[in-house]
């Protein structure tokens, strides 16, 4: 009611000149500056866009998506060979990070972990005869994402490789994610393909693998959810810094390798193996984010983003309403700190499948508590807290599951929402690793990135075409 | 001492900044920094033998370059403290969805952007149930009847677009005066008409509710007063408002149908203040006035404490003889230069009725034979509203900018055949901090130009503003006086003081 205001205490939100709101500072009434730019750019197109989604409906979809976000149960149950639990993994395919991409268009790391996987199956016996193989037409190249898989940097699975499989309780729906093979840089997720990192792939296909299943055939699945919401507060955010994770992770798992009665020099291997690499946990924040993601697929009129990945060269997204559909722009530089003795010139474009946790709320949206990493941005805590304060613009709602202490334990922005990010301006914050452009040369420091504009603009567009009302 | 990686990384990359470096790692002895070094060809035997708790510094720089100095640099890096920023990391809020989640208890969104993008910030304000005034023009028209219906079935209020003046709950919203709280709703769609009826409340001893503005259009035919019936309704119901009073340009007739209906259906009586010449017959609970002045004295008395008065008396004959005593034959004109457009309005409704048969032209004139060319110039009367559009592309409101309006006074009444200059000068937030230095100065430039031709004219000037306004009105008024400008209590008596110099003047041959 207009006359209930006569009773209130005024509270003015100014967008425009910034005096109408110095005058009413000036008169005792509480005035907020908003730092307002114009919505979309400006453009004409995509005001249009967003003019044609009736914001009661898309809002409504969005709360109904974020909410099967959050009910998401997401258990870790097994360790399998990637081709017997992977859906409609063919023949001679290889998975890989990001949307869609031919041999030809592929970036010298990921060229180098196909080069690798080639040679893991044994279709290739040396890295000339992979090349020449891969370039051949007789492999087929399919995202990761497309099965409901997850894989950092190159993010290249074969079909024998060991996979983790997770499983959301709430919707029965599954994820799987290769395992890291450790720390440095002689990995296949980096485009590594000696001998040496065959043979660790093989023993984690093995060794690794049959520990790990054993030991959760103890237990009804590891409950991630609760892990993560731990590590969250243990100074992680779940994608660059993921110490405190692997420390729950590996709490998680030695009772149970014990349990498994298996021999200590089995055991033991695995537990050094996992103990030995701080960023382990990862693998274990990816898939869960992705197998709470997944059942947001398909929510009809919701613009909430599903997935965001890149392949090295293009970034894509996902968007509930528009299933299936990537859609894509320029991957984009990693900018943050370098190893020593590497710079800018050494860098691939941002690369990886591991920007699903900031899609699910944590990552770069939760930078607040990770102070230990902020210094990658730049500096201060106060920018890692501003950073995640940021995203509150563009997301859907908040996960208290996943609450940020220093924010007075405010649940995590999360849900992009395509509309708030083309409408702002504001791009999500992805805090992440960035990779040497030549193959098998490993990480090279870390940092700060975004997706391109593109992808939020080009999906804005077909979204509005889709269910948008005609003028 | 032991320092982390991310820390190490951070001073190495602030020293590739220093002149001279070239390469530069910095980083703990452990085998993987050790790996790293090699790798990249900057290992030593020293490093090679470094242990995880030795501090490993390689600097590689130019031919001829300080090494001393270039490690105290990294010294005094790795002593540097960091800010002691304790949280931080405050966002200003870039939308009003984000206002509002850190606000909450927002209200009222305040929009003068662009026009192009003012509807579209206005809906989602709207949409959030926040209140919206709209200073912002440009806006279409069918922009503006959306928004009003939309704000119109939420219950709220869509002020604007074109809104220039509000007073809520005592706050004045972008134009406005420090006006006393009391018993009088204004509802208008003039922004300096219902700054003058509100400022004439206070200086009668009389306050104002609520001040709620509507935009220049709400009256058209095409929007129908939506604002305006849903302010008054408003009003009609809120304890604090006691009279009613709305201030605008007379609508056409099924717009002021509807309106002297819906008056008629309130519980509270509604005085409206229709600048036009036109007179309408007042009705049980609904009175019409056609000046500002006009509107006030209607509306003190429909309150029942008679002892708040207006003082609006005229200046007798000799008072207006001494006036013009000294006036050159010639001088036969008025100019008035105003800053309010309703003022300038006013001011040229009064002096036709005043002083029939003598011409005067406006830019704000309607009729086609009283508007002025385009040059704005004409050899007889003329009143100007310097807010106009055609003054105000590509600069500021000459309430907030007042040099082309002094500039124009000291024209006017250089012109020889000028008898009177009136003007207003308009206090209040939002205008001007000291509108009053330069009008005195060009006063004063006039002054000394004509004295030097051995000649005068009258100023006629008019304060709009209270005494609680952050530039005080009774200071005004007194330098003004001393400046020899006759000050009047009300615009429209100003006005008359100016018809009745011109009629005075007209008798001189």
């Amino acid at each position: 009611m207009i006359k209930d205001l006569f009773k209130k205490e005024l509270k003015v939100f100014n967008l425009g000149a910034p005096t109408f709101a110095e005058e009413l500072q000036a008169q005792g009434v509480d005035a907020v500056n908003i730092d307002w730019k114009p919505v979309a750019g400006g453009n004409p197109l995509l005001l249009k866009a967003l003019k044609a989604l009736d914001p009661d409906v898309v809002d409504k979809a969005n709360e109904e998506a974020l909410s099967i976000y959050l009910q998401g149960e997401p258990y870790l149950v097994d360790y399998c060979v990637a081709k017997d639990v992977i859906p409609n993994f063919e023949d001679h395919m290889l998975l890989h990070a990001g949307p869609p991409i031919t041999w030809e268009r592929m970036c010298g790391p990921m060229r180098g972990a196909v080069m690798g996987a080639i040679m893991f199956e044994g279709w290739a016996s040396i890295p000339e005869e992979a090349a020449e193989y891969a370039a051949s037409g007789k492999v087929k190249f399919s995202p990761c994402h497309e099965h409901d898989a997850v894989g950092p940097m190159a993010g290249v699975i074969a079909p024998h490789m060991c996979v983790s499989v997770f499983e959301n309780r709430k919707f029965g729906n599954r994820a799987y994610c290769p395992v890291p093979e450790g720390m440095g840089g002689k990995l296949l997720r980096y485009g590594a393909y000696s001998q040496e990192v065959i043979d660790r792939l093989h023993w984690i296909a093995t060794e690794f693998r049959e520990v790990m299943h054993a030991a959760l055939m103890q237990c009804d699945g590891v409950d991630t959810k609760s892990l993560q919401f731990q590590a969250l507060h243990m100074g992680d955010e779940g994608h660059n810094r993921n110490k405190a994770g692997t420390s729950m992770y590996i709490r998680a798992m030695a009772p149970l390798m014990i349990k498994s009665g298996l021999p200590a020099e089995k055991i033991l291997p695995v537990l050094d193996f996992v103990n030995g690499n701080d960023g382990f946990y990862l693998s274990i924040s990816m898939p869960t984010s992705k197998v709470t993601l997944d059942p947001v697929k398909g929510v009809k009129n919701s613009t909430m983003v599903t997935a965001m990945a890149r392949n090295g060269v293009d970034f894509g997204i996902q968007v509930a309403g528009l299933p299936g559909e990537w859609f894509n722009g320029p991957s984009q530089k990693v900018v943050g700190l370098y190893f020593p003795g590497y710079g800018d010139e050494d860098a691939n474009l941002d690369m990886g499948d591991s920007c699903i946790t900031e899609t699910a709320g944590i990552g770069g949206f939760a930078l607040s508590g990770a102070p230990a990493i902020v210094q990658l941005v730049g500096g201060t805590a106060s920018e890692g807290v501003e950073i995640s304060k940021r995203m509150y613009e563009i997301t859907i709602g908040e996960n208290l599951n996943f609450s940020q202490p220093v924010l007075n334990f405010r649940g995590s922005p999360t849900g992009i929402d395509i509309r708030k990010v083309v409408e702002t301006g504001i791009l999500p914050t992805i805090d992440t690793g960035s990779v040497h452009r030549l193959p098998g040369e490993g990480q090279i420091g870390a940092g700060i990135t975004h997706p391109p504009m593109d992808c939020f603009e080009k999906a804005l567009i077909k979204f509005a075409e889709v269910y948008g009302k005609p003028e | 001492m032991y320092f982390d990686s991310v820390t190490l990384m951070g001073v190495s990359k602030r020293l590739l900044d220093i002149d001279g470096v070239e390469k530069v790692s910095v980083s703990m002895g452990t085998d993987l920094n050790k790996d790293l070094l090699r790798d990249s060809g900057m290992n030593s035997p020293e490093t090679d033998q470094a242990g995880p708790n030795d501090l490993m510094i390689v600097l590689i720089h130019e031919e001829g370059a300080d090494s001393e100095l270039l490690l105290q640099k990294i010294e005094g890096e790795l002593s540097r403290k960091p800010s002691m920023e304790s949280e931080g990391g405050d966002v200003v809020p870039s939308s009003i969805r984000t206002a509002l989640s850190d606000f909450p208890d927002g209200n009222v969104a305040l929009i003068s952007l662009p026009g192009q993008y003012a509807a579209y910030e206005a809906k989602q304000a709207l949409r959030q149930g926040l209140h919206v005034m709209m200073f912002s023009d440009n806006v279409s028209l069918e922009d503006e009847i959306e928004l009003k219906r939309f704000a119109h079935e939420r219950s709220l209020l869509m002020m604007g677009p074109d809104c220039g003046t509000a007073i809520i709950n005592q706050a004045a919203l972008c134009f406005g005066n420090a006006v006393k709280a009391g018993p009088v709703g204004i509802v208008g769609a003039s922004g300096t008409g219902m700054q003058e009826v509100s400022c004439l409340l206070d200086a009668a001893g009389v306050g104002v509710s609520q001040a709620l503005g509507t935009g220049g259009r709400d009256l058209s035919e095409a929007v129908g007063a939506i604002m305006t019936i849903d302010a008054l309704r408003a009003l009609d119901s809120d304890d604090a408002t006691k009279v009613l009073l709305v201030v605008g340009k007379a609508p056409d007739k099924p717009v002021m149908e509807k309106l002297v209906s819906e008056a008629g259906s309130l519980h509270k009586d509604v005085v409206f203040c229709f600048l036009s010449p036109e007179k309408y017959a007042d009705e049980e609970g609904v009175f019409f006035a056609n000046t500002l002045e006009g509107a006030v004295l209607k509306v003190l008395g429909r309150l029942s404490d008679s002892e708040r008065i207006l003082d609006v008396e005229l200046p007798n004959k000799d008072q207006i003889l001494k006036m013009s005593s000294g006036l050159k034959p010639r001088q036969k004109h008025l100019r008035g230069v105003f800053c309010g457009g309703t003022l300038a309005n006013e001011a040229r409704m009064i002096f036709k009725e005043e002083c029939p048969g003598i011409p005067i032209f406006s830019n704000i004139a309607h009729e086609a034979d009283e508007k002025l060319p385009s040059d704005g110039r004409c050899e007889f009367s003329s009143v100007v509203d310097m807010g106009d559009d055609e003054f105000t592309r590509g600069r500021a409101h000459p309430m907030i900018d007042p040099e082309l309006r002094n500039q124009r006074i000291c024209e006017e009444a250089l012109d020889p055949t000028v008898a009177v200059v009136l003007f207003d000068l308009v206090l209040g937030f939002g205008a001007s901090k000291d509108p009053l230095t330069p009008l005195l100065k060009s006063i004063a430039e006039a002054q000394s130009a004509l004295a030097a031709e051995d000649r005068k004219v009258v100023f006629v000037g008019y304060v709009l503003g209270t005494d609680a306004d952050p530039q005080s009105r009774s200071a005004c008024i007194d330098e003004l006086k001393k400046a020899g400008v006759v000050v009047a209590k009300t615009n429209a008596q100003a006005a008359r003081i100016a018809s009745e110099l011109i009629k005075e003047v007209a008798n001189h041959d």
